[in-house]
């Protein structure tokens, strides 16, 4: 088999789409609320913390393995323990960049040390560093769906208080916005997302789902409506359509996403500064 | 007592210390409908705390703040705020209406879901107030920063605010914005009797419109007209150095106060004692 049919194969494609449509609609659910989180997550620049608390997750996801506990519950509990420690630790960029940075390597290193002492499948273990949703069964796709509609929830409920706080935290907090709940609820609903993503492409590639999309998005538009919705279209599309590239080739999910994620930002620059050019011509 | 007179604020023997540094102590006072305060003092001498105090962020450590009537609560929203000019960058997606608009619901729960009319009606009127129709609708992030704080003054009055905060709003801007932001403060307390608290360290773009000076130094305070505190007789006498305040033209300039002319520490605004 050649590398091209490796990587592009529709053969049987119809039979194929059946068995995955469980994923489809995890990863659709997914790419919405991955990418109205990662408007936030670029307002109140938070890229490294979402990586911070993927690893935490990752660590939390191959404890479970370890020890034959749920692997979402594993998920979960890194992320959320992860997301909250850095909500705590650093209300200033600069102490929560140093403290995101003393618990990535150490959730890192965790997480290899459980894999390293696990003895089931070597899928299983590469999967949660680069993505696996294809061998996650029912049940718990139910699970990762049912996390990212609470998280969803979550920030709708928040929205305006956490767009003044992210915007002015000053003048929010002078108009009686609680701004270290602010901060902690969007961590909290970080955390939830993160441990899905975690799940479904990898931890070292999250951020294709939580940030590429809203840097995307602010490339082309400066609509508070239509950033999110924007967002939310191009982490579906990625999510799901590297689900759909994927399925007939050999090779996991992870890098039809990403690239799918990087070609958005791609385009997205080159519309954007050409609707940059007839702005500024237009002065 | 004749209600036209009774003090929208009140600060009875209020002191505030962190640790065992004090940052000032027995200060009463009064501020009237339409008054203009203008609180000046040192990098540090406690100027921004004591706005944070009056929206009851800080608690003081002796005394108390009575706002109409009533010790005051965590962000009461009677109180309108105006921060200093902290330029948002662009790329962000929010254009002026809507940094306007926050000031109407933004500590609501939820997305603005009803009452869109009703918002857009009292933020366009805000807007057209500081005049800033021709801009309000482009991106936030594209515009001066002259332009985003005439802004925040639209989104400080939008909710029809009862008490004016400024905390060095004019920091960072240029004259002719200097001008027009303090002009439009004015403005508001003149039409609707609204008082302010200026905290400032330059006088000289607000001093035509200062009924009094608030003037902190070394622990110690002086509260009067700015023809009173603005002396070197006074201001050595707080300071406890000798402070000179020479007058040329309009402008006064006070000379030899100790930290006074350094360039402005952003750590006293940046919720260092949070």
């Amino acid at each position: 088999m050649n590398w091209w049919e490796r990587i592009f194969n529709f053969a049987d494609y119809g039979q194929l789409l059946g068995l995955v449509h469980n994923s489809l609609i995890a990863a659709a659910v997914l790419g919405v609320v991955g990418g109205i989180v990662s408007v936030f997550v670029m307002q109140r620049d938070m890229a490294f913390a979402v990586h911070g608390v993927s690893e935490l997750s990752f660590a939390g996801a191959a404890g479970a393995l370890l020890v034959g506990a749920s692997v979402v519950a594993g998920a979960l509990v890194g992320s959320i323990l992860a997301a909250l420690a850095i909500g705590l630790l650093g209300a200033r960029a600069r102490d929560r960049n140093s403290a995101i940075g003393v618990l990535m390597p150490f959730g890192l290193g965790l997480g290899i040390l459980f894999l390293a002492l696990y003895e089931g499948r070597a899928s299983a273990k590469f999967g949660l560093l680069t993505g696996q949703i294809i061998s996650v069964d029912s049940p718990q796709l139910g699970w990762l769906i049912g996390i990212c509609l609470v998280a969803l929830g979550l920030l709708v409920a928040i929205w305006r208080p956490l767009l003044f706080d992210t915007l002015d935290p000053d003048v929010a907090t002078a108009r009686g916005v609680p701004g270290r709940a602010m901060s902690l609820l969007f961590m909290l609903a970080l955390g939830l997302v993160v441990s899905v993503a975690v799940q479904i492409v990898g931890a070292l590639l999250v951020l294709a789902l939580l940030v590429t999309p809203a840097a995307s998005a602010l490339r082309v538009s400066a609509s508070p409506v239509l950033v999110p919705v924007l967002s939310a279209l191009f982490g579906v599309l990625a999510a799901v359509g590297g689900i759909l590239l994927a399925l007939g080739g050999s090779l996991p999910i992870s890098p039809y996403i990403t690239s799918i994620s990087f070609l958005t930002y791609l385009v997205c620059r080159v519309v954007g500064s050409r609707k940059g050019r007839v702005v500024r011509m237009g002065q | 007592m004749n209600p036209q007179v009774t003090p929208v604020l009140r600060l009875a023997d209020a002191g505030l210390a962190f640790g065992d540094r004090p940052l000032w102590s027995g200060l009463d006072l009064d501020l009237r409908p339409g008054e203009f305060v203008t609180v000046l003092g040192a990098n540090g001498s406690g100027k921004s705390s004591l706005l944070k105090a009056i929206l009851g962020l800080q608690p003081l450590t002796t005394g108390s703040i009575s706002f109409l009537g009533r010790p005051v609560t965590r962000g009461d929203r009677h109180i309108g705020y105006i921060p200093q000019q902290r330029l948002i960058p662009a790329g962000t997606p929010l254009r002026g209406w809507d940094l306007v608009a926050l000031g109407v619901d933004g500590h609501r729960p939820g997305v603005r879901w009803r009452g869109r009319r009703s918002v857009r009606a009292a933020v366009e009127a805000a807007v057209a107030a500081v005049g800033a129709g021709g801009f309000a609708g482009r991106p936030i992030g594209q515009l001066s920063g002259g332009e985003q704080q005439r802004l925040r003054v639209a989104q400080a009055l939008v909710s029809d605010p009862s008490l004016l905060l400024c905390d060095e709003p004019l920091i960072s801007l240029d004259l002719q914005h200097q001008q027009a932001v303090s002009r439009l403060v004015d403005q508001r307390r003149r039409q609707h009797g609204t008082p302010v608290l200026f905290v400032t360290h330059d006088i000289n773009p607000v001093l035509p419109m200062t009924d009094r000076v608030l003037y902190f130094a070394a622990g110690r305070h002086r509260l009067g007209t700015p023809e009173k505190v603005l002396h070197s007789g006074v201001l050595s006498a707080l300071y406890g150095t000798p402070v000179e305040v020479a007058r040329i033209g309009e402008r006064v300039v006070v000379l030899g106060a100790p930290d006074h002319h350094e360039p402005h520490h952003p750590s006293e605004h940046g919720g260092e004692h949070e």
